[in-house]
């Protein structure tokens, strides 16, 4: 225990010491949670219009004010002809055409119906998939409104028809940040856990200072709990700092309870700790452990249903999203920040978890080498 | 006086490669021995294995009485060491250096601020306690690793070439630390390139190509092989060897 003692305490002298390493553990951090979720957010606004009117007329106008006026899409380009439209798209100035026919009016006064055309730049599958389903709302609507002002309805609609209206729950207001930034500091806290511990001990090796520990009566076990707690100490700081940012910021008040959120963040840490020493038993130099990971934190975070909802994955991706530490913090940092779930209801978590820890610390331990064959 | 080391027919082998070529020899207690060779003639590895970062391949030692295969982390307590890196921590002064490894040994505190006065004494850093180690120059430095290495009154200490790119005063300054640590019962195991500093050992083997070639006194050595100095005797032996580095 004293020599533990010992190990924490320089190992604490020469964090602190460490201007750089300070700076990197707490600014980095902050000003990511402070842009991240800001800058990505899912919905999509700003799609550029092109707008090809054959029509000219007072229907084809309120269908595109219609459009325009929903603050979704921004008129870029009135073309002649499609083709004109299609150069727009070709320059990338546009990302969507709508082509309405000559006699558009009239069709759909005289003869009830009338055809519109949709083009989507596809290259961006996302802003396309939106941008295409919100033009069609759109259309639909003004449909209907058009419907009520022409079409006499019998008294009773013999086509029933189905409305749907939904409510959404634990984030009324779908706030999109509500949703990113406990995940975004969950991948903040990863980060930090996964490779500063690796690279202090890999550090030691480029030096040479860990031979003269390996010389000396110090336990495996002794070093890499030596190496452990304090940077398990760093990350659970960050995270309270990140925890700040969130209610002061954004206004994120977890529903659940901090300490909750602290318990599972504790023995989460151990576990991705565990991974880090694991990767810097093997790494003979600073280059290797920073680049095993980085490769590891970025599969972890895109396959932490951070981004992607991890049900929307394929079958064998979803399996392996189970060995994927990060996707059990993500989803209890959602449960507990805007459910307000308590211990209880994520134990199968903090068993799976405490089975990472167990595995990649007692691997560390074991690959650790005091003496090469 | 007993022996502190023993070592027979030990050998160390890199797949194919035989770095160190069954050799076998013993060091008395309290004994300054050098170990002396070219480099790549296996110094290094055999001294790492008798302090127990290396496995032997075959052969038999015992450090301090304790066997380098079986009790390893024995011979770590009754054993310092100080390796051709700078092994201090550079980040921190040099009191806490001290008070690292003087705890990591278990001892005691106030056996740690007796030795930090001690030491500081000694090596006239008065004053300079909460200086970075980073700061002081390559021969204050090595004198510094020395006596940490001793800090826990060790029965042996190896010096894995301690005077590398060392002054000559201090290389001087830094062999009276040696003189010391040996009045003190220490046993003391070092490599060296400088063969003035041979001179200053009780017994020198040299190494060839992985095995022991010559084992005596400096004065002995200089006797067999006719030779004026050590730097001759080293320089008849060396010249045999056909491994290149």
């Amino acid at each position: 225990m004293r020599v533990l003692k010992f190990l924490l305490q320089k190992e604490l002298r020469q964090i602190f010491r460490d201007k750089a390493v300070f700076r990197i553990l707490f600014i980095m951090p902050m000003v990511q949670l402070l842009i991240l979720p800001l800058a990505a957010d899912y919905e999509i606004k700003n799609i550029n219009l092109s707008v090809v009117d054959h029509d000219h007329s007072e229907y084809s106008r309120k269908l595109v004010n219609k459009i325009t006026a929903s603050g979704y899409f921004r008129l870029k380009d009135y073309s002649a002809s499609f083709s004109q439209g299609l150069k727009a798209i070709e320059l990338d100035k546009t990302d969507l055409i709508l082509e309405i026919p000559a006699q558009f009016e009239r069709d759909l006064v005289k003869d009830s119906k009338a055809t519109l055309l949709v083009s989507v730049n596809a290259i961006n599958g996302v802003k396309a998939g939106l941008g295409g389903a919100y033009v069609q709302s759109i259309i639909q609507d003004y449909n209907q409104q058009v419907r009520m002002q022409w079409i006499q309805f019998p008294r009773f609609d013999p086509q029933p028809t189905i409305e749907v209206t939904s409510s959404d729950w634990y984030n009324p207001n779908m706030n999109y940040r509500v949703f990113m930034v406990p995940g975004i500091l969950v991948m903040l806290v990863t980060m930090i856990g996964s490779s500063f511990a690796a690279n202090n001990i890999v550090r030691e090796k480029e030096i040479g200072t860990i031979e003269q520990i390996n010389v000396s009566p110090i336990k495996k076990w002794q070093f890499i709990l030596g190496k452990l707690i304090p940077f398990w100490m760093l990350a659970l700081v960050v995270l309270s700092f990140g925890l700040l940012i969130a209610r002061f910021v954004y206004g994120i008040v977890p529903l659940g309870h901090y300490l909750t959120i602290y318990t599972f963040a504790s023995i989460y840490l151990l576990a991705v700790l565990g991974l880090g020493l694991l990767m810097s038993t093997y790494a003979q130099t600073q280059q290797q452990s920073m680049l095993v990971s980085f490769f590891v934190t970025m599969i972890f975070n895109l396959m932490s249903g951070l981004y992607t909802p991890i049900e929307s994955m394929p079958m064998w991706a979803q399996w392996i999203t189970k060995f994927n530490p990060v996707s059990y913090f993500i989803e209890v940092m959602r449960m507990v920040v805007l459910k307000g779930s308590g211990l209880t209801d994520i134990k199968y978590q903090i068993f799976a978890l405490l089975g990472f820890a167990l595995f990649f610390n007692g691997w560390a331990i074991l690959n650790y080498r005091k003496r090469s064959g | 006086m007993g022996k502190v080391i023993i070592a027979k027919d030990l050998t160390k082998r890199f797949g194919s490669f035989t770095a160190v070529d069954k050799i076998s020899f013993e060091v008395e207690k309290g004994e300054i021995f050098g170990f002396l060779g070219a480099n790549g003639a296996g110094k290094t590895t055999a001294m790492r294995m008798l302090c127990g970062l290396s496995l032997p391949s075959s052969g038999t030692a015992t450090v301090a009485g304790f066997d380098v295969y079986k009790e390893n982390e024995l011979i770590k307590k009754n054993i310092g060491y100080m390796s051709q890196k700078f092994s201090l921590y550079e980040d921190l002064t040099i009191s806490e250096n001290i008070q690292f490894y003087g705890g990591i040994y278990g001892l005691t505190d106030e056996r740690i601020e007796e030795k930090t006065k001690s030491l500081v004494k000694q090596l006239h850093l008065e004053g300079q306690e909460k200086t970075l180690v980073r700061a002081l120059p390559l021969g204050w430095k090595q004198k510094l690793a020395l006596s940490i290495a001793i800090v826990h009154d060790p029965a042996i200490v190896f010096l894995d070439e301690p005077t590398g790119g060392v002054d000559p005063v201090t290389r001087r300054e830094f062999w009276s630390l040696i003189y010391e640590a040996s009045e003190r019962g220490i046993t003391v195991f070092v490599t060296t390139h400088y063969m003035d500093e041979a001179e200053y050992c009780n017994r020198v083997s040299i190494m060839v190509d992985g095995r022991i070639d010559a084992l005596d006194t400096p004065a002995s050595l200089m006797r067999n092989y006719a030779a004026a100095s050590m730097d001759e005797v080293f320089l008849h032996l060396a010249r045999k060897a056909v491994r290149t580095e």
